[in-house]
C-alpha cells in the first residue's frame, strides 16, 4: 500500500495578461484579459514508505507546484492525491501534523529567537509531548552538530548554520515525510556534504520518506535512487537514474594527454570531442568498444603521459534528456 | 497543548523579542500614549472653547470616548497579524508556512504580534472612562458597568471583523489598504462622539452598515440615561453589542473565502 | 532630446497606474477623515458664540489639511532609514554633493511628489464637486483676496522648506542612532503642534503666543490661516517671519549636528 499515491494530478492557473505600454495600461483598468497555464498536466506517481526520491526538472516545469499540492497548501485543478489516507488540501490540519517541510529559501523560523526558543515553541504547536521531545531533539541537534548554535538568535547564522536548524526544526515532530525544496541552495561545499549525509541517514535508519527537489545533481546523485523528471508539467520520466542515463547518453568520456604533439590522434572507435594542445577528449560507444580496448590502442600508438575515463557530467545527461523532451524554462 | 495555552506562549515570545530593545520598546510605548493622550487633550480643549456639542457635555463625550478607545485598543493590540497580512503574509508567501502548521490561521495570526506599545491606547482609554466616570454624577451600578463592558466586548468583536476584513481583501490585492483607516482610525474619530450630532445618513450608515453605534451610542446613551436623545428605548442599548459580534461571524466568512482563494490560486 | 524624458514620465504613469487601488484607497480614506472632521466641527459650531475663525474657514481648514498632507514630516526619509539599518548610509558620504544639501533637496522633491498626487484629486473634490452637488457651505472655498493667495504662495512654499529641514533633522537623528525608531517622536510633535488635530487658533488664549512661535506652526496652522485672510497685514508678515527663522533654526542645527555625525558612521559589511 503506497505511502503517497497521486493521481492524474493537474494544476491550471489563470493569470491576467496586460498589454504593454501606456494604451495597455489604459485599457487594463477597463478589461482584464485572462491567460490560462497548465503548471501540471495529468501527474500520476506512488511513493512506498521509506523511499528516497529525486525530484527534477527545469525551472517552472511544476515541481514546486507538485510539493505544494502534496503538502497541502494547494489545491489542485483535478485528479487525485493521497497521504497516509489522508487528502493534504480537505484535511489541512491532520495532514500537516505528519509531514515537515523545508523550503530552501525560506525560514519556519522566529527571527529573533534563539533556536532553542523556537524550537520550543514549536514543540507547543506541534503538541509533541516534552519527553519525547527533548529526546527527538537532543538526537536530531546532535546529529546536525548544531549544539552550540541553540542560544543564538536565527538572524545572527551564517546560511549553512541556518539551513541545519531549518532542518532540525522540521522534524522535531517526528513527521513520517519529509519535503526538502531546494534544501543545497547557497550553502558553501562542506555544508552540502553534511547535509547530504544527513539526509541519507535519516532515510535509511529512521525510514523518513523524502521527497527532494533540486536543481544540484549532485544532492540528486549522492541521495536520490528513484528520480521524477517533470517537463512542461508532464512526467516525462519516472525511473532510478542509472535507467535514465543509460538511455540517455550512455557515451563515456576518454581524457588523454599525449607526450608529444605528433599529427594523428584519430582512433579507431572513438571521436574526438574536443583539443586543448596534447590534451584530447574522446567520445566513445561503451556497448560497442570496451575502454581497455580503446587504451591499448592509443597507448601502441602514441607516448601517453595521462589518461582517464569519465562518464558525462549528470548536468549533461540531464540536458540532454531535457532537450530529446523538449523540456524548457518557462 | 491547547489553543490558550499556546496563545500565551506565543505572547511570552513576543514580549521577549520586544523587550530586547528596552528603550526602543518604552519610547514606542510612550510615543503612542503620549499621541493618543494629546488626542484626548485636543478633545477637552475643543470643550474649553465650546463647552458644549449639541448639547453633549465633556464628561459624556469622554464616556464614548474611553468605550470606543479601549475597544480599538485591545483589538488592534491581538489583531496585528491580520492587520499587517497583506504584506507579511500574503506578499511574502509566509502564508504558506501558516498553512503548514497543524493549527488554525488564526491562533496563528493572532499569535504573529501582540502589540504592547498599544497597550498605550488601552491606557488612555481607560484614563478617558476614570475622567468620565469621575466627573459624571451618575448612579452607578453593577448593571451599568457590565453594560460598558459588554460595549467595550461588542466594539472589540467589531474592529477586530474590521481588521479581519481587511486582511480578506489582501488575499486579492496583497498590500495592505489604506481604506481601512477610515473605519478603524475613522471609526474612532466618528464613534467618539454620539451620533445624533451627525445627519441622518451618517448615523444610518454607523448604524446598519458597520454598527459602530451599535457598539458604542446605544449602550453609552443607555448607561448615561440619555437613550430619548438616541431615540431608542433603553433595553437597546443592551442588545445591540451583539451586532459586533453577528459582524465578526460575517467577517469570518469571507475570511474562509479568501482562504479558499488562496490555496486555489497559490503564491 | 525630449524623448527620454518623456519614457520616464510615462513608465511613471504606468507604474501610478499599477498601483491605482492603493492611490484611490488613500484619497477616499482622507475624503473621509475630512468629512468626519467637519461634521463634527458643524455640530461644535451649531448654536456656538461667535469664534476666533468661522465655520467656513474650519471647512476650509481642514480640506486643505488633507489635501496637503503630503507636506508634513511624519518620519524620516525611507531610502535613509533602509540605509542606515543596512549599513549602507556611509554612501551618502561618497556622492561629490554636499550631504545635507542632498538631503534636503530629496526631502523636497518627496514632499512635491507625495502633495501633487494627492492634492489635485482632493481639490477636484473638496473644491469644485462639492458646491456643484450644491454642499457649497461644505467646501474647500478659495483665498478670500488676491493678496491672500499670493502670501499663501509664499508661505507654503517656506512650509515645504520647513518640513524638509525638519525630516533632514530625523534623518541625522536616525543615522546617529543607527535605527529608523529615532523618530517616532516625529508624529508626536507634528500632530498637535502643526493643528492638524485642532487649529491652534481654537486653542486656549493663553497658549496663543507659544503656539504662534513653536515651529510647527508653519507647517499647517500659519499657512492655512494666511490663505483665509484670518492672518492680515503685520499678522501675515509675523508668520512668514516665524517661519523664516525655523527654516534657518532648523537648517543651521542640521548642519552642525549632521558634521558631528558623520564624522562617525562607518561602512558596514554583511
Amino acid at each position: 500500500m503506497a505511502q503517497i499515491n497521486v493521481e492524474n494530478l493537474s494544476k491550471t492557473y489563470r493569470v491576467a495578461m496586460r498589454d504593454p505600454g501606456l494604451g495597455g495600461a489604459l485599457r487594463g483598468l477597463f478589461q482584464r484579459r485572462v491567460r490560462e497555464i497548465a503548471a501540471l498536466d495529468n501527474v500520476s506517481f506512488s511513493l512506498a514508505r521509506g523511499e528516497l526520491l529525486g525530484f527534477i526538472g527545469p525551472n517552472g516545469a511544476g515541481k514546486s507546484t507538485t510539493i505544494k499540492i502534496l503538502s497541502g497548501i494547494l489545491r489542485p485543478t483535478s485528479g487525485r492525491c493521497e497521504v497516509d489516507g489522508l487528502v493534504p488540501w480537505e484535511q489541512r490540519i491532520a495532514h500537516v501534523a505528519r509531514i515537515g517541510v523545508v523550503f530552501g529559501q525560506r525560514t519556519q523560523l522566529w527571527w529573533d529567537l534563539p533556536i532553542v526558543e523556537s524550537f520550543e515553541l514549536l514543540r507547543d504547536i506541534y503538541r509533541v509531548d516534552a519527553v519525547q521531545f527533548a529526546k527527538t531533539r537532543d538526537r536530531l541537534v546532535e546529529m546536525l552538530k548544531i549544539a552550540p548554535l541553540l542560544d543564538t538568535p536565527l538572524r545572527q547564522l551564517s546560511l549553512g548554520q541556518r539551513m541545519r536548524c531549518e532542518i532540525a526544526a522540521a522534524l522535531l515532530h517526528a513527521p513520517a515525510i519529509l519535503f526538502l525544496d531546494e534544501p543545497t541552495i547557497g550553502l558553501d561545499a562542506v555544508s552540502k556534504l553534511a547535509l547530504r549525509e544527513f539526509v541519507k541517514d535519516l532515510n535509511r535508519t529512521d525510514g523518513v520518506t523524502v521527497i527532494l527537489t533540486t536543481h544540484d545533481m549532485h544532492d540528486i546523485e549522492a541521495l536520490a535512487k528513484r528520480v521524477i523528471i517533470i517537463g512542461n508539467g508532464k512526467l516525462l520520466r519516472d525511473s532510478s537514474f542509472e535507467s535514465m542515463r543509460s538511455e540517455v547518453l550512455a557515451e563515456r568520456r576518454l581524457f588523454v594527454d599525449f607526450a608529444s604533439d605528433n599529427g594523428d590522434i584519430a582512433i579507431d572507435g572513438a571521436t574526438i570531442r574536443a583539443r586543448d594542445g596534447r590534451s584530447v577528449e574522446y567520445a566513445f560507444d561503451p556497448a560497442r568498444t570496451a575502454a581497455h580496448a580503446l587504451i591499448s590502442r592509443i597507448a601502441a600508438a602514441h607516448d601517453v603521459v595521462d589518461i582517464r575515463v569519465e562518464d558525462p557530467k549528470i548536468e549533461e545527461v540531464i540536458a540532454r534528456f531535457y532537450a530529446l523532451h523538449g523540456a524548457v524554462e518557462s | 497543548m491547547n489553543a490558550l495555552s499556546l496563545y500565551l506562549s506565543y505572547l511570552r515570545n513576543c514580549l521577549r523579542a520586544q523587550m530586547l530593545y528596552p528603550t526602543a520598546f518604552l519610547l514606542r510605548f510612550g510615543s503612542q500614549f503620549v499621541i493618543t493622550i494629546t488626542e484626548f487633550g485636543g478633545l477637552y480643549a475643543l470643550f474649553l472653547r465650546f463647552s458644549h456639542i449639541r448639547g453633549w457635555t465633556f464628561p459624556e463625550i469622554a464616556l464614548f470616548y474611553g468605550v470606543v478607545s479601549v475597544a480599538f485598543a485591545v483589538a488592534d493590540s491581538t489583531c496585528r497579524g491580520f492587520d499587517m497580512f497583506g504584506p507579511q503574509f500574503v506578499k511574502t508567501g509566509h502564508f504558506d508556512r501558516v498553512l503548514l502548521r497543524p493549527r488554525t490561521a488564526t491562533l496563528q495570526l493572532m499569535g504573529f504580534e501582540f502589540g504592547f506599545t498599544s497597550l498605550g491606547r488601552v491606557i488612555q482609554g481607560l484614563v478617558a472612562l476614570a475622567i468620565a466616570i469621575g466627573l459624571l454624577h451618575l448612579d452607578w451600578s453593577v448593571g451599568k458597568a457590565v453594560l460598558l463592558i459588554w460595549a467595550m466586548a461588542g466594539g472589540f468583536a467589531l474592529f477586530f471583523a474590521i481588521l479581519l476584513l481587511q486582511a480578506t481583501l489582501s488575499f486579492w490585492t496583497v498590500e495592505s489598504l489604506e481604506i481601512v483607516n477610515t473605519l478603524t482610525y475613522g471609526g474612532i474619530e466618528a464613534a467618539q462622539y454620539p451620533l445624533d450630532i451627525y445627519a441622518n445618513w451618517f448615523r444610518k450608515f454607523l448604524t446598519f452598515v458597520v454598527p459602530l453605534g451599535c457598539v458604542v451610542y446605544f449602550p453609552v446613551a443607555a448607561v448615561l440615561g440619555r437613550s430619548e436623545a438616541a431615540g431608542v428605548a433603553p433595553w437597546v442599548g443592551a442588545i445591540t453589542p451583539l451586532a459586533g459580534f453577528l459582524f465578526l461571524l460575517v467577517a469570518f466568512s469571507a475570511w474562509r473565502v479568501g482562504v479558499r482563494h488562496y490555496t486555489s490560486t497559490g503564491s | 532630446m525630449a524623448l527620454p524624458y518623456l519614457a520616464i514620465l510615462r513608465a511613471r504613469f504606468v507604474l501610478m497606474l499599477q498601483y491605482r487601488a492603493a492611490a484611490f484607497a488613500g484619497f477616499a480614506t482622507q475624503c473621509w477623515w475630512g468629512a468626519i472632521k467637519i461634521m463634527v466641527m458643524a455640530a461644535f459650531y451649531a448654536g456656538a458664540a461667535h469664534q476666533p475663525i468661522t465655520l467656513a474657514q474650519v471647512i476650509t481648514y481642514t480640506w486643505l489639511g488633507q489635501g496637503l498632507l503630503g507636506l508634513l514630516p511624519w518620519q524620516a526619509d525611507a531610502e535613509i532609514s533602509e540605509a542606515v539599518e543596512t549599513g549602507n548610509v556611509a554612501y551618502e558620504r561618497l556622492r561629490p554633493v554636499d550631504t545635507h544639501t542632498l538631503w534636503l533637496a530629496r526631502a523636497i522633491a518627496a514632499r512635491a511628489a507625495n502633495t501633487s498626487l494627492r492634492v489635485i484629486p482632493m481639490f477636484v473634490v473638496a473644491a469644485i464637486l462639492l458646491p456643484l452637488v450644491g454642499l457649497g457651505a461644505w467646501s474647500w472655498h478659495m483665498p478670500s483676496t488676491a493678496s491672500a493667495a499670493a502670501l499663501f504662495a509664499l508661505s507654503i512654499s517656506l512650509t515645504v522648506l520647513l518640513s524638509s529641514s525638519f525630516t533632514v533633522l530625523l534623518n541625522i537623528a536616525v543615522t546617529a542612532l543607527k535605527t529608523r525608531r529615532a523618530a517616532n517622536l516625529a508624529p508626536v510633535l507634528v500632530s498637535p503642534l502643526s493643528g492638524m488635530i485642532v487649529p491652534l487658533v481654537l486653542m486656549p488664549a493663553w497658549s496663543q503666543p507659544f503656539l504662534f512661535w513653536q515651529p510647527f506652526a508653519g507647517l499647517v496652522d500659519i499657512p492655512y490661516r494666511i490663505y483665509f485672510a484670518n492672518l492680515t497685514g503685520a499678522g501675515a508678515l509675523a508668520g512668514i517671519v516665524a517661519q523664516l527663522i525655523w527654516v534657518v533654526g532648523f537648517i543651521v542645527i542640521g548642519r552642525a549636528w549632521m558634521a558631528r555625525v558623520m564624522a562617525r558612521v562607518d561602512m558596514q559589511g554583511s
